[in-house]
């Protein structure tokens, strides 16, 4: 496999110095040092964002023409069934680096990315079901789009019962990475399903190659609301990786310094 | 790279690919019975199973929806631009059930050809446009129409 490794290498971290960040950002104590840091601007950002998007789409972006103030939940659905997707192949990520490099905080971060996505795919499926209703007619259908999303709250699922299933953490993350990494080929298939099969579902709106097809006066609120999701998903994933820091090296020094010292004031 | 990473790496990238590789070829092999609905043209021309519950899905004809004065049962047609198909059903049809719209039925097809639908789905696109633009669009639209209209009278 040595052609495998000479296609990679040109990209992969030598063990110089010029990758010491990269190390460095795998000490847990570093990142929950450093993460502390960044969650009050992160949060603030997230929280202006997402009531800018939240106002702006539900109260002055114009109705639709056909479904009156009933599309307006796209503000919602979209952007959660957007970063159910990219959750999905952060955790993935994380759970490659940590078989790779066996990085303990990836490990961390993969478990947390778990329980944020499974809860983002679930209100992307639940709007969806409460949209569906009054528009096609029904709350469900087996179609391509809903079925290969539903696919992909199991996959959480089975992530998140995964590091349940094994008394040894070691053994918890190598197993869920695994799972984690064999998804990923769900992620394609989610995306490109309206456009390979006939749904009911219809085909994106947003599209990297073309422009919208929605009014600009519409859009601009949905595009505030997809970066106010971003900015909430990364201060969900900083407080879960925390609290799974917190957690798994509740023996080291560190930890009980930052207890007592907590404690005591 | 360390010796052992790049052979975890390689390992990794190799059960991705393997996973890619399994599902690729089993939506492959579904890319038929992946569909949710058959198009009138593959229920005409047989390919569609017949006396079986399928869906159907097309574009409702202008002018095509007839309603009884008296119960809830309606009858339209939907074309997918090739074939046309007969709808028959007795119900409430969703609100954005319009003509000119998709729609998608599911029932039997009877020995006429007819569907005898037990559920009508309105499917919607993925254009999003304010009322007002909606009704410029089609004055707009009118307008050209009328414009062709006048333009084939004075050749007469």
């Amino acid at each position: 496999m040595s052609w495998l490794s000479r296609l990679f290498s040109k990209w992969l971290p030598k063990e110089s110095s010029n990758w010491q960040w990269f190390y460095r950002l795998g000490s847990p104590r570093w990142f929950y040092q450093r993460s502390g840091q960044w969650l009050p601007w992160v949060s603030l950002a997230a929280l202006l964002v997402l009531a800018t998007g939240l106002v702006w789409g539900l109260a002055f972006a114009p109705e639709d023409a056909r479904q009156g103030n009933s599309f307006r939940i796209i503000y919602i659905h979209v952007p959660a069934a957007f970063l159910a997707q990219s959750g999905y192949f952060i955790m993935a990520i994380a759970g490659a680096i940590g078989l790779i490099w066996k990085m303990k905080i990836s490990y961390m971060v993969m478990k947390a990315a778990a329980p944020i996505g499974a809860a983002l795919t679930f209100i992307a499926l639940f709007t969806g079901a409460v949209w569906g209703k009054p528009t096609w007619g029904a709350y469900w259908v087996w179609d391509a789009r809903i079925t290969s999303m539903l696919i992909l709250l199991f996959l959480y699922a089975g992530v998140m019962a995964l590091q349940y299933a094994y008394h040894s953490v070691d053994a918890a993350s190598k197993a869920s990475a695994i799972l984690a990494l064999v998804g990923t080929v769900n992620i394609p298939i989610i995306n490109k399903s309206v456009d390979w099969w006939y749904t009911l579902h219809q085909p994106a709106t947003i599209k990297l190659t073309s422009a919208p097809s929605m009014h600009m006066d519409m859009f601009m609120p949905l595009l505030v609301m997809i970066v106010g999701f971003y900015l909430f998903y990364a201060v969900a994933l900083i407080l879960h990786t925390r609290n799974e820091i917190l957690r798994r090296e509740r023996k080291t020094s560190w930890v009980r310094e930052l207890a007592t010292a907590k404690a005591g004031s | 790279m360390h010796p052992l990473r790049k052979q975890r790496l390689q390992l990794v990238i190799l059960l991705v690919a393997a996973a890619a590789l399994v599902i690729g070829l089993v939506v492959y092999m579904l890319r038929e019975n992946g569909n949710f609905f058959y198009t009138p043209a593959q229920i005409v021309s047989g390919e569609a199973p017949q006396s079986t519950f399928l869906r159907a899905g097309g574009m409702v004809v202008d002018g095509s929806v007839l309603r009884s004065d008296d119960s809830l049962w309606v009858q339209f047609k939907i074309t997918d631009g090739v074939e046309m198909l007969t709808v028959e059903h007795t119900g409430i049809l969703p609100d954005l059930f319009a003509e000119g719209e998709a729609a998608i039925a599911s029932g039997k097809v009877d020995e006429n050809l007819v569907l005898q639908a037990t559920q009508i789905l309105a499917k919607h696109d993925e254009k999003y446009t304010p009322p007002e633009v909606a009704d410029a669009m089609n004055a707009a639209y009118k307008a050209k129409q009328e414009d062709k209209k006048e333009q084939a009278g004075s050749y007469k």
